[in-house]
């Protein structure tokens, strides 16, 4: 719940919502952008590195830090855990 | 230093465990005990635990794990009142899937999924609320717990369910806040900790600055860290140089993901929300002044609390648990009576037993895996 995954921002889907689908290791998921991003600057967050926060884009992060960060996760046994938790749950 | 292989850079890790014991033999350390320098994030404690850091350490420094789980501090109360609103007719209750096996008095959430209560696991509130959408009929609750790195979610989403004029959704608000829990925890003079490892993702939230007071007027050094092994190591080695050059400071470990003043945006929405709660309960610590947040009136509409006209349940800890004590640095997981008898993973019955990123839980775990501390 706590610790941060990061995925790569796809395509803006709603730009009044501030939706964007974000590939987080293979696993699609659309996740709320506010926090990383103004409405002007939606469109220059596709193919960046975002931190998701159950659903919420929370830092951008480089690809170096992205790649470490998945490795911790990956240690920790916290991938699959939130794939799992991404893939039972309905989206917005 | 045969653990470091483990690691991604074996070579900085070992150039900074040998920096660490350089630094360490400059620091006065207390007659009685190891110098005890606490993470408080729940986070930092899984990987202490994963990558083995405190046997990497020398015996001088103590790792104490900190009260940042907001899964293990929750309090048996706050479960049961979930349960209650979960068993009402046309309820669907939804929460995070570390939340529904908290027990409380009377079960957790998962066993009343299993008496026959609609509770749903959700990856985000956002999810939350587009089964209110699609449930008109309903009433969809979303249990909302957690520090500053999941309250800009849960406040955003209710201003989303306000923007789509979503009127069947509601949470139980039991956020908690970092700040209020370090001074609780630095004004009891019992507590017994020498410098701080500071949370990384609610300082990427909240900044820096509101860790002042620590520096200020407790004397204490703090840096916020990242999460990985060689991060909290140079960390630890950031607490350390501090103390043997006298100095009491907040420091940025982790500047690549904190910004010295958090997320602006996220900040906003919490503000916009909530407002302060003057007390808050915690499984193992007590009730804490000011320390959780509460909706605010505009937002009204939006509290589960209101719209069931619920009292809050008051259930007292079971009295052979001293987790406070656990989290205070006064004493290790394996000094309780009932850690590994009475208190286990499977049947938890203090707060740092209950998710796996509690102190006695990763005690627990690793024991099993027959690693030392």
């Amino acid at each position: 719940m706590c610790l941060g995954i990061p995925g790569v921002v796809q395509e803006i889907t709603d730009r009044e919502a501030f939706l964007a689908v974000v590939d987080v290791s293979g696993v699609r998921r659309k996740v709320n952008v506010a926090c990383v991003a103004a409405a002007s600057e939606l469109d220059d967050l596709v193919g960046k590195w975002v931190l998701v926060h159950v659903g919420f884009a929370m830092g951008i992060v480089d690809e170096d830090e992205a790649q470490k960060t998945l490795e911790l996760l990956q240690a920790l046994g916290e991938v699959a855990e939130e794939h799992e938790a991404m893939l039972n749950s309905p989206q917005p | 230093m045969k653990y470091a292989d483990e690691f991604r850079d074996p070579a900085k890790a070992r150039a900074l465990i040998d920096a660490i014991n350089n630094t360490v033999k400059q620091v006065p350390i207390p007659n009685d005990r190891p110098l005890h320098i606490m993470e408080v994030c729940g986070g930092h404690t899984h990987s202490i635990f994963r990558y083995g850091l405190q046997r990497m350490v020398p015996d001088t420094i103590e790792f104490v794990h900190g009260p940042g789980c907001p899964v293990c501090v929750l309090p048996m109360g706050r479960v049961d009142d979930c349960v209650t609103i979960a068993q009402t007719d046309g309820v669907i209750f939804t929460t995070f899937g570390d939340a529904m096996r908290v027990p409380g008095s009377k079960g957790s959430l998962l066993q009343a999924r299993a008496a026959g209560a609609d509770v749903r696991m959700v990856y985000s509130p956002l999810d939350a609320l587009a089964i209110a959408e699609k449930n008109p009929d309903n009433e969809v609750v979303f249990f909302a717990l957690g520090f500053e790195t999941t309250m800009p979610s849960t406040a955003m989403t209710i201003l989303e369910a306000k923007r789509r004029g979503v009127n069947n959704f509601s949470m139980i608000c039991q956020h908690i806040t970092i700040i209020p829990t370090l001074k609780a925890l630095l004004d009891d003079p019992q507590t017994k900790i020498d410098g701080f490892i500071g949370p990384g993702h609610v300082s990427m939230v909240i900044g820096n600055r509101g860790y002042d007071f620590i520096s200020a007027a407790h004397n204490k050094p703090f840096v916020v860290a990242g999460f990985e092994p060689l991060d909290l190591l140079q960390s630890l080695l950031m607490v350390l140089t501090q103390l043997a050059e006298g100095r009491a400071e907040v420091e940025n470990q982790y500047s690549r993901l904190v910004p010295e003043d958090g997320n602006t945006e996220a900040m906003r929405a919490i503000a916009e929300v909530y407002e302060e709660r003057e007390q808050c309960d915690w499984r193992g610590l007590g009730s804490i002044e000011s320390s959780g947040v509460r909706f605010r009136k505009e937002y009204h509409h939006y509290d589960a609390e209101l719209k069931f006209g619920l009292v809050q349940a008051q259930v007292a800890d079971p009295e052979i648990c001293q987790c406070g004590d656990v989290v205070r640095g006064i004493i290790k997981p394996t000094d309780c009576t009932a850690y590994g008898k009475q208190c286990t993973p499977q049947t938890p019955l203090g707060a740092l037993m209950v998710s796996s990123e509690g102190a006695c839980a990763a005690y627990h775990q690793y024991d099993a895996a027959g690693i030392d501390h």
